[in-house]
């Protein structure tokens, strides 16, 4: 068989997979950190379907040179542990006639395989692991195969697998060690070349960790959850932190009381947070509205999956904008902010806490299963610590709601000698004693409003890049894919610049006004059907622009050469 | 904390008046609960009370201490977050049998089952009183009176009691807006008691229950101690009248959350930021 060119000048991107809980993800997992071992950077995005065991998973990784926020578009090598599972991710991963793929000599390739023209090396996998130890997985004996085509040390694989293994009996890590050894001796038929690898000095994590790290650094030490996908690893990953740095973190018996706990503790003065994803935050509503009234400090990280209704759990898709900036009832300004990427989940969930406390408002945060569960090599994250805390402030006759130039009023908490007050989602006058007179409405309305238009947001409102004519508009994990198809059009002689929004409310109207300052067509893209950034930005602003919308559900993440030849051809 | 305090129970109260009816038995259940902290020596300072909304969610504002009148059915889901971030603070819920039983109701059951060393008095009337007489939870199954079930809900009561003790309440005592006094004891009780005690509160609604009058010759003292046994309790609360009044029901079971075994990790998040370095 001829030897075949796997690879692009920069990346590297195989899809493994298989059945749920056949360890295709542990399988992609270790591999990318072997990568990153040797200074490799790359995306694991993850992949299942709505079962947890005897559905599918894919392991879809991209492998390249430097940092990388965007799914493939395209495979160069593919690992089917069996059939019937690699044609669920039909419409996900692409095969072309350059994709090498590797499958087990038992099952019948499909024709919608064969008729794309790849080369196919099959290989008896399940009888080999087998053979290999009585514990033996296909999932680590592919693990062998790949590191070894990859250039990676089978010590390292090794290693990484044991680590991952430590909780489990120790024949199954010595099943492990064997079936990479014994990967490790067979050679796929093609030469693979790899992108060059840089300093090993990085970090490896998924976006609903950065996340998690992001609050317990900026302060959080209570959170109330429900469980619901793809928001419990966040959970799951910020139990043990809490518990190490004295915080608690209480499993509600639903969403509506993982608010109201959050909200609760946020009153005592403890920092609290949040974690669900779109029928959650829908539940939530209402008490969001409590803590705006309130004006109680909460942040509300929402990873966003496939809606409306329950939708497609396990898969991404930027559509909840919309609640996310609308859905609570009443005039009640809010924070909505969205992470630009896996890392950047760090200091935007950051921000958000700082934001939510020092606004004494509630934050919604806007992440997706794609950057959630994705996980990738990236540099030390930013940082967003909160601020240092001013001296200890009592007022002589504290009135709670008191108005104030910036619209911010002091916060007590119970335990503060002499400043006790009712907090009321019942409209209110200063002191905080329930009334229904037009003039206090109008009064705290204004307050709750100003505090968040008037505060000074920095620079950090978005991500802007490049100064063409062309304008590509984006927001959360978009804007990976806009930056990616700025660099196409780039190729093509096309100069765009690229505005991704981390602080979608209050939206920096002037800000954005001056960025764009010189631009004669803007396009919208985003992630979703109804195209709700650029209702969004419409209703927000009188463009001078021609405003193009390009908008596509999920679960597929955007491809950036879709997105460049849209632009190609909006603009004529 | 101030030293000493001795305060009396009109010093517990705020200026805010309330906006009950003439005759309604809230009154006497904010009297007990003054009563109850100056009896207790509370410092006003470190005392949080939570409620939902509708009349008896009102109180808050009318204790001199911290508050939080929340949202409908929810006030005890956040005086738990509350208890749990500041477990020094003294932490009571309260509300009414709608906010309490209907809309809240999972609240409630989760609430008896966590234990969280907190207090809950639901103030129960049989009746949505501010949105003006509608039946609740626990109003009778033929009470005609409201407009919008007019032949009666159909449906029988809950029994609240019964419905605590089955998930989990270790405190439950029964109280009636009659007898301050002996509220005021039960929720001085329900404050020491380390756990979750729930406190229900027989409280008339004059105006769209004014048959509720005659609870006066119906209501009776359970005499002998409260009953330690659940089987022995839950026979009690499936077959009594509800008209039984006192502590009911006690019983030491651990509290949420369990005291930690594990130390505060000192520079715990330069450890954690350090797991994700290659």
């Amino acid at each position: 068989m001829a030897a075949m060119t796997l690879m692009t000048a920069t990346s590297f991107s195989i899809a493994i997979t298989g059945a749920g809980g056949a360890g295709v993800i542990s399988c992609g997992d270790l591999l990318l950190q072997a990568w990153a071992r040797q200074g490799g950077r790359g995306l694991l995005r993850k992949a299942y379907g709505p079962q947890i065991r005897g559905g599918e998973s894919a392991a879809l990784l991209k492998l390249t040179a430097d940092e990388c926020y965007t799914a493939a578009s395209h495979y160069d090598l593919v690992v089917a542990l069996d059939w019937g599972n690699f044609t669920r991710f039909e419409d996900e991963i692409s095969l072309g006639p350059e994709t090498r793929v590797v499958c087990d000599t038992v099952g019948e390739i499909p024709p919608s395989v064969l008729s794309q023209g790849p080369a196919v090396q099959q290989l008896g996998l399940a009888e080999m692991a087998a053979d290999t130890h009585p514990d033996g997985r296909v999932n680590m004996l592919v693990l062998g195969i790949l590191g070894r085509s990859l250039g990676l040390p089978a010590a390292s694989l090794v290693e990484l697998a044991a680590e991952k293994l430590a909780a489990k009996p120790v024949a199954y890590r010595d099943a492990a060690t064997c079936c990479i050894e014994r990967g490790y001796t067979i050679a796929l038929d093609a030469q693979v070349s790899v992108p060059p690898l840089g300093s090993p000095q990085v970090c490896y994590m998924s976006g609903n960790q950065a996340a998690g790290l992001g609050a317990l650094e900026a302060g959080i030490r209570f959170v109330a959850a429900y469980p619901i996908t793809p928001a419990s690893d966040v959970l799951e990953w910020m139990a043990a932190g809490l518990e190490q740095l004295g915080g608690q973190l209480l499993q509600a018996e639903d969403e509506l009381a993982a608010i109201n706990m959050t909200i609760g503790a946020a009153y005592g003065g403890v920092p609290a947070f949040t974690a669900t994803s779109g029928p959650g935050l829908a539940l939530m509503t209402e008490s969001i509205g409590l803590a705006v009234a309130s004006e109680t400090p909460v942040t509300i990280l929402n990873v966003m999956r496939g809606g409306p209704s329950t939708g497609i759990p396990t898969k991404s898709e930027q559509s909840d904008l919309n609640i996310a900036l609308f859905g609570l009832h009443g005039d009640a300004p809010h924070l909505v902010l969205a992470p630009l990427d896996i890392a950047d989940c760090v200091f935007t969930t950051g921000w958000a806490v700082n934001l939510a406390q020092q606004l004494q408002t509630a934050a919604i945060v806007l992440s997706d299963q794609f950057i959630g569960q994705s996980t990738a090599v990236v540099s030390e994250p930013r940082r967003c610590p909160p601020p240092a805390a001013g001296p200890a402030r009592k007022d002589n006759d504290y009135l709670r709601y008191r108005l104030t130039e910036s619209g911010v009023s002091t916060l007590a908490a119970p335990g503060d000698s002499g400043q006790r007050f009712t907090a009321d989602g019942l409209e209110h006058n200063e002191k905080g004693t329930p009334s229904a007179k037009a003039s206090d409405h109008q009064l705290q309305l204004d307050k709750r409003l100003h505090k968040l238009v008037s505060h000074d947001y920095g620079d950090d409102w978005g991500r802007r890049s490049g100064d063409g004519p062309i304008a590509l508009l984006s927001f959360g994990s978009s804007y990976a894919a806009v930056a990616e198809a700025a660099e196409i059009l780039a190729e093509s002689g096309v100069l765009a610049r690229t505005v991704a929004l981390r602080l979608l409310a209050p939206l920096q109207v002037e800000a954005l006004n001056e960025d764009l300052a010189g631009c004669e067509q803007l396009v919208v893209i985003e992630q979703n059907q109804g195209g709700q950034l650029y209702r969004y930005l419409r209703g927000q602003m009188d463009f001078q622009q021609q405003l193009y919308s390009y908008a596509v559900p999920g679960p597929v993440p955007l491809d950036a050469r879709q997105i460049a030849e849209h632009v190609m051809e909006v603009i004529g | 904390m101030t030293e000493a305090i001795k305060l009396k129970a009109k010093d517990y109260k705020s200026a805010v008046k309330p906006i009950w009816c003439p005759g309604c038995g809230h009154f006497s259940v904010l009297n007990a609960i003054t009563k109850a902290m100056a009896g207790l020596g509370i410092d006003k300072d470190d005392t949080v009370l939570v409620s939902g909304i509708g009349c008896s969610s009102r109180l808050p504002a009318y204790v001199d201490s911290y508050g939080f009148h929340g949202v409908h059915g929810r006030g005890l889901a956040i005086a738990q977050g509350l208890k749990v971030a500041r477990p020094d603070l003294t932490v009571i819920a309260l509300g009414g049998d709608g906010d309490g039983f209907s809309i809240g109701g999972n609240h409630f059951m989760h609430a008896c089952r966590r234990n969280v060393n907190m207090t809950y008095i639901a103030m129960d009337n049989e009746v949505y009183g501010m949105t003006k007489g509608q039946a609740s939870p626990t109003t009778p199954i033929d009470w005609d009176h409201s407009k919008l079930t007019p032949h009666g809900p159909g449906v029988r009561a809950f029994k609240p009691a019964a419905l605590a003790l089955a998930a989990g309440a270790p405190w439950i005592a029964r109280g009636y807006s009659g007898n301050p006094n002996q509220i005021a004891r039960l929720i001085a009780e329900a404050i020491a008691f380390p756990g979750f005690s729930f406190v229900h509160v027989l409280s008339q609604c004059i105006t769209f229950c004014p048959e509720q009058t005659d609870w006066k010759g119906v209501v009776n003292e359970r005499e002998g101690p409260a009953l330690v046994d659940a089987d022995e309790a839950a026979a009690l609360f499936l077959h009594e009248d509800g008209f039984q009044t006192g502590l009911l029901f006690a019983q030491q079971r651990p509290t949420w959350p369990p005291a930690t075994a594990e130390p505060v990790v000192e520079d715990a998040l330069d450890h954690l930021a350090a797991t994700f370095r290659v």
